[in-house]
């Protein structure tokens, strides 16, 4: 790194500009991948809050399994109860819906509807975020945080769903199903307001533990079972924003790893006549890569690093106004991915190292 | 020391090859600098290049004290050039980004061993700076450094690994009479000094006071030695 960071130092302009460049990719791939984490969260953070090892759907006869079409009567539940291996059936219906407000001190805007998740979760079901809202009456609800604050409700206050009105039994963790924060029913009054707005009143998806025969067993009910995380892409509104937001992070990857790939290798051959040199003195390849690729490093370390710092405070400035993650996910590893790109960008230019031809040195006098 | 024992060296030219070096041998002792002179073309820095190990000869041996840096692999003859070769180009070739003193670190870092030649380097390199009349402009860059300035400090690189042998050359090419006159009685005192093989390459034989030796090349091979040291005269089979 001896004359490498001799490098940085002269050509300062030409580093920071590159720097800059790096910086500002950082910054829109931070950007891109926390809003990105920020809106699968409110998507599906309810169905990932969900107990169990596997989520169970209606197969169709035709396409994939969906949330938004899957009905689970009674005979289904009953089956998957009834397989070898089972040990937790917990049938949990969803359904998108309004709530109100009823008048109280805590409910400033209590006429504006608010759109809500409704999930029907029985009471004693496994513990996990989204079944630690349920309530335990049917005159009763539990409400997501950002339920809450929407409805500007608390404990004891009330809220109308679908004409019936409700008293706030509870306020738990941050669930979100399809960008509408989660209300908790139970399955009884859950049934009746899913009647209400068209359904049919049966279970969407069940919560299922244990260790069947996951295919036999989804074969014999014709249903569809997955793990949580595997089980998204039934949800249309995840495949679409996560597949274009996913697919613009990877171009800009790919766009990150041109600009430095292009830089260190117009770079490199305008010192090719120093690396000669160099080279005619005894250096070896292997410290000509090194320092090369040490520069590199320096330069991308610097620059994602000052990128990610731009994301997190920005992230931290929008997160109230914006879906916005900020977590090692979204700041983490977009970094290390950047920071190998990088580096397998700049490798290109390793080949005008290695190629240099210490003979080249002693002029043309031969 | 460094001799070389009937080397020839050729160079693909069409369909046939061009003879750059035809059977030469000498041998240049410590603490003598030996010049070589001959006509453009005559094959002079086509020798130096085969005594730096940057080109291996068609045939013949090329002895760096006890080693034939002949039958070297590339990184072998790589290594050998950096602990016991020093050379001084035509043009100074320093490199841009260093000052004055880092031209001369930097030798201890090009094997990625500079951990164990750091001090080393840094102790001979406040020497020779001050040897060649630089230590107060070792801060300086290249670009603030006159023409001669910057070929003393390629002369200072050159030694600073200690070296068995010094390769120069045409280091008066890019300088005027009385620089390069400078450059050449500068070349003689550090070879004395140190005492180290020069090899240096010239054309212009107005430097010729300050050679031990002066070996003509003319179509590659050897046709005069003159006032050489003994061992030059044994080698070359000059009369």
């Amino acid at each position: 790194m001896f004359v490498a960071w001799r490098d940085l130092r002269s050509a300062r302009g030409r580093f920071v500009l590159i720097g800059s460049v790096v910086a500002l990719i950082t910054l829109l791939v931070g950007f891109l991948a926390g809003l990105t984490g920020g809106l699968a969260t409110q998507d599906v953070s309810a169905v990932l809050g969900l107990p169990g090892d596997r989520l169970v759907l209606q197969q169709p006869v035709d396409g994939k399994p969906s949330f938004s079409e899957s009905s689970i009567d009674t005979s289904t539940v009953a089956a998957w109860r009834d397989t070898g291996g089972v040990d937790e059936v917990t049938p949990v219906g969803i359904a998108q819906g309004r709530a109100t407000a009823e008048g109280r001190a805590t409910a400033p805007r209590s006429s504006s509807a608010v759109a809500v998740a409704l999930f029907g979760v029985p009471h004693g079901a496994p513990r996990s975020m989204t079944t630690d809202l349920a309530p335990t009456t049917d005159e009763t609800v539990g409400l997501s945080s950002g339920a809450a604050a929407d409805l500007h409700v608390g404990v004891g206050d009330r809220v109308t769903i679908t004409g019936t009105t409700y008293r706030v039994a509870t306020v738990g963790g941050d669930a979100w199903y399809s960008h509408t924060p989660v209300v908790a029913l139970s399955p009884d009054a859950w049934a009746q307001a899913d009647r209400r707005l068209g359904g049919d009143g049966t279970a969407t998806v069940l919560a299922v533990s244990g260790t069947p025969d996951w295919a036999a067993a989804a074969a014999r009910t014709h249903t569809a079972a997955a793990s949580p995380l595997m089980s998204l892409p039934a949800l249309q509104t995840f495949t679409s924003e996560v597949g274009s937001l996913g697919l613009m992070i990877v171009m800009l990857f790919g766009v990150s790893a041109l600009v430095v790939g292009a830089f260190f290798t117009v770079w490199t051959m305008q010192r090719s006549a120093d690396i000669a040199v160099l080279k005619a003195l005894g250096a070896s390849d292997a410290s000509l890569v090194r320092d090369a690729l040490g520069q590199a490093l320096v330069v991308l370390v610097v620059g994602i690093g000052v990128g990610i710092g731009l994301v997190t405070v920005l992230g931290a400035l929008a997160g109230g106004a914006l879906p916005f993650l900020l977590s090692p996910l979204t700041t983490v590893l977009p970094a290390t991915v950047m920071v190998v790109l990088g580096l397998a960008g700049a490798a290109v230019a390793l080949r005008t190292v290695t190629r240099a031809d210490p003979l080249t040195a002693l002029g043309s006098n031969r | 020391m460094i001799r070389l024992d009937d080397v020839t060296l050729t160079y693909p030219d069409g369909d046939s090859r061009t003879t750059a070096v035809d059977h030469v041998s000498l041998s240049a002792p410590d603490g003598v600098v030996t010049g070589i002179t001959g006509p453009s073309g005559s094959g002079k820095s086509s020798l130096l290049a085969v005594a730096a190990t940057l080109i291996r000869p068609d045939s013949g041996h090329v002895w760096i004290d006890d080693v034939d840096a002949a039958t070297l692999t590339r990184n072998e003859a790589t290594a050998l050039r950096r602990n016991e070769i020093g050379i001084v180009f035509q043009q100074s070739n320093l490199v841009p980004a260093l000052t004055a003193r880092e031209q001369l670190l930097v030798m201890a870092e090009l094997g990625g061993d500079g951990h164990r030649r750091r001090a080393a380097v840094h102790r001979r390199a406040e020497e020779l700076l001050d040897a060649v009349g630089l230590a107060q402009h070792a801060r300086k860059r290249p670009a603030q450094l006159s023409g001669g300035q910057r070929q003393r400090v390629a002369i200072a690189r050159a030694l600073v690994n200690e070296p068995s042998v010094l390769l120069v050359d045409e280091p008066t090419s890019a300088l005027d009479q009385e620089r390069g006159a400078a450059i050449m009685a500068l070349i003689a005192q550090l070879t004395h000094e140190q005492c180290t093989a020069t090899l240096l390459v010239t054309h212009d034989l107005g430097h010729r006071g300050t050679l031990d030796g002066l070996v003509t090349l003319v179509d590659g091979g050897i046709t005069d030695v003159a006032h050489p040291p003994a061992a030059l005269l044994e080698a070359t089979g000059a009369r």
